[in-house]
């Protein structure tokens, strides 16, 4: 790799897991640098002493190992020619397709001005209930799936990409199984989609610390196509609690103090600089815009973990799947799922009963849940109860279920009937100028 | 000045070698690639300096050149700030070229070719003290004053004072002799560093003034006072942003200014959007004028977050020394404490709980005490009412930051998961949240001359009835609904009438959102009707039934416009259920 006039250093000093140090000049902060042809990233530097991340970890690496500074940080080719091609960590094709030729973009680039950014209004319909009834996603959001590992997100992360109407679809795939990742290219190139899809993947196969480039890459693909071409772009990230694990994984290796669940403390800022990618431009710059999907997997269902947590404070809302066992299907959960940006859209984008009929559902819902409770502790139900217990089991199959595929006018409408077949006007407690329309 | 050399880089945190003196929070250039990099010192050992740089450090190289400035890090204070949008280190967002933030960018906060139509205060041969008014300038409909350099000390007398006319900040309002005879010529420009606190007033007593925000369950319930303090922490998802944002739209203040401080982009790009075209409930002008946005999203560089709530407070203690009520909202002040967090383990200081600083709470409670309501040595009065926000980790009460800020602010608004689960919005939980206020016997006494002496106790009642039902619904849920006298029903159906009809409100609603304070006191006075009355019923159904019906016109009553045909009737109807 070395060319004439780049310095050569043959002398590393120190060795651990992730991480070598050697005695350098003249090297930048955030440099890439090779080591036998591995690549590393310069993290630290102190007088000559200079740390180096190595991203595939440091086995078989020499104390004379070659070591040469690249004098630029971790950047990729961007051009149309992206478009429809599978890369890993490095922005190197692994499809056998030729290299990417475009202009030389650096990774991790600095953030949207605010006041140049757009609030989102654009609707992104997915044809489920769950998601565009109760959490309605708005293109320049952000959200993440919040799921145990053996739930089905990545299916339903696949149909909503499918089906929302993006110029471009960019997955980065972090620590995904070669099974997930086949997945995806076969639900890609059967929707005969793949010309507008691109996809940086690391899979469980590759190197842990590999991922921490692959939302920046993703991202920096992002912005080319909704900065430069002015399209809609939707960012898939999965599983982004994986690269949390990475970046503990460096912290810890850097001999940093550790903060909650032995994630580094600067976990929120992390995570913010990648979800705040998420951006919708005005019409002044094109009005692209780039939306961000992401998976943050859970252990046992908790959030109250640093990575779940954190995300939480940043993305604009999260969806939760559960399986619910009244219908025996897999559906959005209305409780705990929430769309921040919904009511950018609900009753402006859709039709005006949107919110109150939304939110009097959730909440009848929710008492058939009390009632469920008073079920299992054995008192008696009142007919209320139970009128509220049949409700739910209609709700769950024909609105919250992932399988429902409706627009939103007849999602209004379903939940409309449902209404009227189990409750009387009071108990639904809706406005009355809408009530006068649609309780018939 | 003095100058160093980079000497070595770990993200944000650079040392340098230097060749002269430095002082502990001074600010600093660095020079990369063409860019100058801002940054202040914040350890110093020896000849070497330690800096947070407030941008991104890539590419930087050891030996690069830093130039010190000999100050800390400033605010510059001036007429043209309202309405403007901010960065943490008070850059004109709206300056800055291109869609993305240029590393080293810096631009002016102020306009220096606005005119502004002056009239003098003060006259020549008067004494002034520093922060004394010398003249006056209207912005926005707001009278500002020009003000005696907050710096000076000892006495001066006013040797000439321009007359009523136009001019521009820059321009020489006023000379004044200091009592060596040194003459001081006086702009419209202030500068002050924003870690220290201005304490340029006679005296800052407790506050007793209710300041109206329009939401239920503060006014009436958890009053804040003008010159109060007050947090709200929250899980996320429990609508800590969309209180905030309610109270900064509808809350009677002169000035208003938000610290968005690493939160989310949208949320700023939201009040962009909002602003300007809602309108103050209270003077008839649009919500922007009287507003200013340091926005410091989560993206942006986390040194500069930490200077955002200070950039942001002394911008309020500017206003609050023209006799101005200011309203400062800082979200979330968590993000603030987490940057101070990243900082402290970069320096490898040993942590405190949480890993944070051993510090953090002093930090805190110093940064809370700059609010207040003050005489100013004129004799007019001016505050900063201060709500924080709190984003606990996993929505857990007991971590530092929550901890440290319940210490010192005096009004709690506790957002909880459960009643955001059940979309009871506000979610603030009526039984843990509280306001020291209430127990202020100053507030006592104003409230019985602004609205009457009934209000006070018939808010503690309804306290205690919320308390009460709440332990009658944790009771019916382990005996069932047979299980209790039906008195008990009726109880519990009281503290939800409470509930829906005073502490929910819907804040996307146009008409509910917002609720005056005659109109808060005629639902209070209605629902205390309701707690009041004695009521028979045969079964828990029959108790049911009534209380649910009962709500929903409340409901709508509270959905109709003020003293409208529509409230009038649901008013009517309401009545005629409780007579």
């Amino acid at each position: 790799m070395a060319t004439a006039f780049q310095k050569v250093y043959t002398s590393i000093s120190q060795i651990t897991k992730a991480t070598c140090s050697l005695k350098a000049k003249g090297v930048g902060y955030d440099e890439l640098a090779t080591i036998n042809g591995k690549l590393a990233q310069v993290v630290k530097i102190m007088g000559d002493d200079v740390t180096l991340q190595v991203f595939e970890g440091t086995g078989g690496i020499p104390t004379n190992a070659e070591v040469v500074f690249l004098g630029k940080s971790p950047s990729l080719k961007v051009s149309d020619q992206l478009a429809g091609r599978f890369f890993n960590a490095y922005g190197q094709p692994i499809d056998g397709g030729p290299e990417i030729e475009g202009k030389d973009v650096e990774i991790g680039g600095p953030s949207v001005n605010p006041v140049r950014r757009r609030q989102p209004s654009e609707l992104i319909a997915t044809g489920i209930a769950g998601i565009d009834l109760n959490n309605t996603l708005v293109s320049g959001q952000k959200i993440p799936f919040f799921a145990d590992p053996d739930q089905p997100f990545n299916e339903v992360m696949a149909m909503v990409a499918m089906r929302a109407k993006a110029d471009k679809i960019i997955l980065g795939g972090m620590g995904m199984t070669n099974d997930d990742y086949y997945f995806f290219r076969n639900t890609f190139s059967n929707a005969g989609a793949l010309d507008r899809i691109i996809s940086f993947i690391n899979t469980t196969e590759d190197p842990a610390v590999e991922r921490l480039l692959i939302p920046d890459m993703a991202l920096t693909a992002a912005e080319y196509f909704a900065v430069e071409k002015n399209e809609k772009v939707l960012v898939l990230l999965t599983d982004m609690t994986s690269y949390a694990d990475s970046l503990a994984i460096v912290s810890n290796r850097m001999d940093q103090i550790p903060s909650k669940d032995s994630m580094p403390g600067s976990l929120y800022s992390d995570l913010a600089k990648i979800y705040e990618k998420a951006v919708q431009f005005p019409e002044s710059v094109g009005g692209g815009s780039i939306t961000i999907i992401a998976v943050t997997t859970l252990s046992g269902g908790d959030i109250t973990h640093a990575v779940p947590d954190n995300t939480g404070y940043i993305t604009e809302g999260q969806l939760y799947l559960r399986r619910d066992s009244d219908v025996g299907k897999v559906v959005v959960d209305p409780f705990r799922s929430l769309s921040r940006l919904k009511q950018l859209v609900a009753g402006k984008k859709t039709r005006k009963d949107h919110s109150q009929v939304m939110n009097a559902a959730i909440r009848l819902y929710a008492d058939a849940a009390n009632a469920k409770t008073k079920l299992e502790n054995g008192f008696d139900l009142t007919d209320y109860d139970n009128r509220c217990l049949d409700f739910a089991k209609d709700y769950a199959a024909k609105l919250l279920a992932i399988d429902v595929n409706l627009n939103t006018e007849e999602m209004l409408d379903v939940t409309w009937s449902l209404f009227r077949k189990y409750f009387k006007l009071e108990e639904v407690n809706i406005k009355k100028e809408f009530t006068d329309i649609y309780w018939k | 000045m003095t100058k160093g050399t980079v000497s070595g880089v770990i993200a944000n945190m650079v040392t340098l070698r230097v060749d002269g003196a430095v002082s502990q929070g001074e600010i600093c250039y660095i020079e990369t690639g063409g860019d100058r990099l801002m940054a202040e010192v914040i350890k110093v050992l020896g000849q070497d300096v330690y800096v947070q740089v407030f941008e991104s450090t890539r590419g930087l190289k050891v030996g690069a050149v830093a130039e010190f400035t000999g100050h800390m890090l400033e605010v510059q204070l001036g007429p043209g700030m309202l309405s403007k949008n901010y960065d943490g280190l008070q850059n004109d967002l709206d300056k800055m070229e291109g869609v993305f933030l240029k590393r080293g960018q810096y631009t002016d906060p102020l306009d220096d070719d606005r005119v502004w139509d002056f009239t003098p205060i003060a006259k020549v041969g008067d004494k002034v003290q520093a922060s004394d008014w010398l003249g006056q300038v209207i912005e926005n409909c707001q009278p500002l004053k020009i003000m005696a350099p907050f710096q000076m000390e000892g006495t001066a007398t006013v040797k000439s004072i321009a007359p009523a006319g136009q001019y521009k900040i820059k321009d020489i309002m006023a000379v004044l002799t200091d009592e060596k005879g040194n003459d001081i010529e006086v702009n419209m420009i202030q500068h002050w560093p924003v870690k220290f606190a201005m304490t340029n007033y006679k005296e800052k007593p407790r506050p007793f003034k209710l300041l109206e925000t329009g939401v239920r369950t503060i006014d009436t319930f958890n009053p804040i006072v003008e010159g109060g303090t007050g947090f709200i922490p929250g899980p996320f998802g429990t609508g800590k942003t969309v209180l905030q944002h309610a109270i900064s739209k509808q809350a009677e203040a002169d000035i208003v200014i938000i610290a968005a401080c690493g939160e989310r982009a949208n949320e700023v790009v939201e009040i962009f959007t909002e602003f300007p075209e809602l309108v103050d409930p209270h003077t008839g002008r649009k919500l922007m004028e009287r507003t200013i946005i340091i926005a410091n999203t989560s993206n942006m560089p986390v040194a500069a977050r930490e200077a955002s709530v200070y950039t942001a407070m002394t911008m309020a203690e500017y206003y609050r020394s023209m006799g101005l009520r200011v309203l400062l909202m800082a979200d979330s002040t968590s993000r603030w404490a987490q940057a101070l967090r990243e900082m402290s383990n970069r320096m490898e200081e040993l942590p405190g709980p949480d890993a944070f600083p051993m510090d953090l709470g002093a930090l805190i409670s110093n940064f809370y005490g700059r609010a207040g309501y003050v005489y100013l040595n004129n004799g007019e009065v001016g505050s900063i009412t201060f709500l924080g926000t709190v984003s606990p980790a996993g929505g857990n009460l007991k971590e530092p930051v929550t901890e440290n800020t319940k210490k010192v602010a005096r009004c709690f608004y506790g957002l909880e998961q459960e009643r955001a689960d059940k979309k009871r919005y506000p979610a603030v939980n009526p039984i843990d949240s509280y306001s020291k206020y209430l127990e202020y016997p100053e507030f006592g006494e104003y409230i019985a001359n602004h609205i009457n002496d009934k209000w006070i106790p018939k808010v503690l009642d309804l306290k205690t009835r919320m308390l009460r039902g709440k332990e009658i619904a944790e009771q019916i849920n382990i005996l069932g609904d047979d299980g209790v006298p039906v008195e008990y029903h009726v109880t519990f159906w009281k503290s939800e009438v409470i509930d829906y009809v005073i502490l929910q409100q819907d804040a996307f609603d146009e008409v509910d959102a917002v609720t005056p304070l005659s109109r808060q006191e005629e639902i209070l006075n209605l629902v205390t009707a309701v707690c009041e009355k004695d009521y028979q019923f045969d079964t828990f159904l029959d108790v049911v039934d009534y209380f649910k019906k009962l709500i929903n016109v409340c409901k709508q009553m509270n959905y109709s416009p003020y003293q409208s045909e529509q409230y009038n009737s649901y008013k009517a109807q309401v009545e005629a259920m409780i007579s």
